[in-house]
């Protein structure tokens, strides 16, 4: 592979990645909502 | 009459359903060949661009206006819309697009969902055991003409259809924690296992293993290789806005519907961006390290080349793919071929689900219909609507639904909603809407943005496809203008398809030359394409004038908007 290819796919991927990763933990440790409130 | 009680049973769940709702079929077969026509790993670039300034405003601007909506029990798009401006009864009318849409969309996305139906039934039965590369893309072509049958069974094609339409009308009709919420909790982790075991295929592919010619590797090579002089080219910008407006479903009126069932003062800033980052690693991640690494491995870049001109994603997954999953052996062919349609039909089902939430809401929550009722009403139209690009794909049909209602409606939707939510509503309201409940603290920017950036690139899209210069070449147009020679529209540009420009050159082309044959086939197609924009202009009506019935209705009921 081509180190521009490989530098842009790896870079990408990481970044995606690492952002889905961080939201989807972000959503399952959240403290549920309590339905009484409302 | 008492209202109907829709709701979402958890919270991974409404996301799973959002994020199934965006991750559809353009995330495997439309994503890798935009990127491979528009600059390779350069088009990543407007790519995360576009999606940061017009994808993540949508998405916030659907998600804020569904919930804020909803607290009044509103739950279809038209009266979703007209609460953020209730004085001004006109915006219902904008909600109509937003129904139209997806009645629409689904009528031809359920014939592709049945095709991938069709497609794990042949992998399973080892239809394509035997079949050289002719023969694979030969079956596709038997298998659309609904008068030749690739099993022995009469009208395959739409008895596919028929399948698939019932059992999304059945999923539909057992609600939205019951159906939509189960499908999505299902078919989206089966999805992304699917989707990494082909991926770990793909790029792990090696010349001179499994009869392949090239290491897969070449083919993401092939993929990520930017181009950077394509960052100056408008088309490849437009081509970026575009798949960003596709891949997260915005401008249809299923999000502002899924999020209309959100109880208030939840957070939808967290929710919307995990479905929306959720679609992308899917599109950036999965969807690119499938199709073209797999397929360049056997092709080569040339023969890629040739299967995309010939029929796009299409033509790579339905008429290439099972015939190189045989190289792999019996029993991995059966298995990648269930794994990969398996993949596309999760990812379509939950896509399609989502498009009845609109029409739905219409007939629960306005006629008082029940879920079941409003439910197969939703089947039977989507039925009566598809039958048409069933038996008449090949002259036109589909490609005219595809494009006046999975195009023009979905931008112009997108557009007028983006306006009316950062400057009727007023972006003040919204931003404290926005941030209402949220578990996660936006960047301050978004409003600005949301404001100004987002409508202003949407406006630019929508015009750059009404005004396409011939070929695409905008510098040159723009000279020829400026030298006040006129502006030449392409064949494909909103103006161009309206005219039928393509079709009549072609057509008194094929007189010029006398070729008797062509000009007949052409008048035929061209009386198809006007009569599918004929029946998709009928229902529009038809639905308008439902929308302005229940308005009617609760006037009559309430003595106002209310």
């Amino acid at each position: 592979m081509s180190t521009s290819g490989l530098l842009m796919m790896t870079i990408t991927m990481t970044l995606v990645t690492g952002i889905t990763v961080y939201l989807v933990w972000r959503v399952l440790t959240a403290p549920q909502p309590n339905d009484d409130e409302e | 009459m008492s209202k109907p009680n829709e709701g979402w049973g958890s919270r991974i769940g409404l996301i799973l359903a959002m994020a199934g709702n965006a991750v559809g079929l353009g995330n495997f077969l439309r994503f890798p060949i935009q990127a491979v026509e528009n600059g390779g790993g350069a088009f990543i670039i407007p790519y995360l661009v576009c999606f940061l300034l017009m994808g993540v405003p949508l998405l916030l601007i659907e998600w804020t206006t569904g919930r804020f909506s909803g607290q009044f029990g509103d739950h279809t798009t038209p009266f979703l819309m007209q609460r953020l401006d209730p004085k001004r009864a006109f915006w219902k009318y904008l909600g109509v697009f937003g129904i139209f849409a997806n009645v629409a969309v689904a009528a031809y996305y359920c014939y592709v969902e049945s095709w991938t139906m069709a497609y794990i039934y042949h992998s399973a039965v080892g239809t394509f055991a035997g079949m050289d590369q002719a023969q694979v893309a030969g079956f596709f072509t038997a298998y659309t003409d609904t008068y030749q049958s690739t099993t022995g069974i009469p009208f395959e094609n739409v008895i596919f259809f028929v399948l698939c339409v019932v059992l999304n009308t059945w999923i539909l009709s057992k609600g939205l924690a019951g159906g939509v919420e189960i499908t999505a909790k299902i078919g989206m982790p089966l999805l992304i296992l699917f989707g990494v075991f082909l991926a770990i295929q793909g790029v792990t592919l090696t010349a001179g293993e499994k009869g392949a010619q090239f290491d897969g590797l070449v083919g993401l090579d092939f993929l990520w290789t930017p181009q950077f002089d394509s960052l100056t080219n408008p088309s490849v910008w437009l081509a970026a806005a575009g798949q960003v407006f596709f891949t997260l479903s915005v401008g249809m009126g299923t999000v502002i519907c899924f999020a209309s069932y959100i109880k208030k003062r939840r957070d939808v800033a967290l929710n919307a961006m995990t479905a929306g980052w959720l679609n992308e690693f899917v599109e950036v991640v999965l969807g690119a390290s499938i199709l073209i690494p797999i397929c360049v491995g056997y092709f080569g870049i040339d023969g890629v080349v040739e299967l995309v001109n010939s029929g796009g994603g299409f033509g790579l997954a339905f008429q290439s793919l099972p015939y190189l999953f045989q190289q792999w052996g019996d029993l991995m062919a059966i298995v990648a071929g269930i794994a990969f349609f398996g993949l596309l039909f999760f990812a379509g089902i939950t896509s399609s689900l989502a498009m009845g939430t609109p029409w739905m809401g219409l007939l629960q929550y306005e006629f008082g219909w029940k879920r079941q009722t409003a439910a197969w009403s939703f089947g039977v139209l989507v039925l009566l609507l598809g039958l048409p690009t069933v038996l008449f794909y090949d002259k036109g049909v589909f490609g005219e639904y595809d494009y006046w209602a999975g195009t023009v409606c979905l931008f112009f939707f997108a557009m007028m909603e983006s306006i009316l939510f950062a400057w009727v509503f007023g972006i003040d309201r919204g931003w404290q809407e926005i941030n209402d409940g949220a578990e996660i603290r936006l960047p301050r920017v978004y409003k600005f943005i949301l404001k100004f950036i987002t409508p202003a690139l949407l406006l630019f899209v929508f015009i750059g496809n009404l005004f396409i210069p011939a070929g695409g070449d905008w510098a040159s147009a723009i000279n020829q203008l400026l030298a006040g020679n006129g502006w030449q529209f392409d064949a494909s540009s909103l103006v161009g398809t309206v005219s039928n420009a393509g079709l009549k050159a072609e057509l008194a082309a094929a007189e010029l030359a006398g070729n008797v044959e062509t000009v007949a086939q052409l008048q035929e197609r061209l009386f198809y394409v006007n009569g599918a924009r004929l029946l998709l202009l009928a229902t529009f009506l038809f639905i308008t004038a439902l929308v302005y019935l229940a308005y009617r209705k609760r006037i009559r009921t309430t003595g106002a908007f209310a």
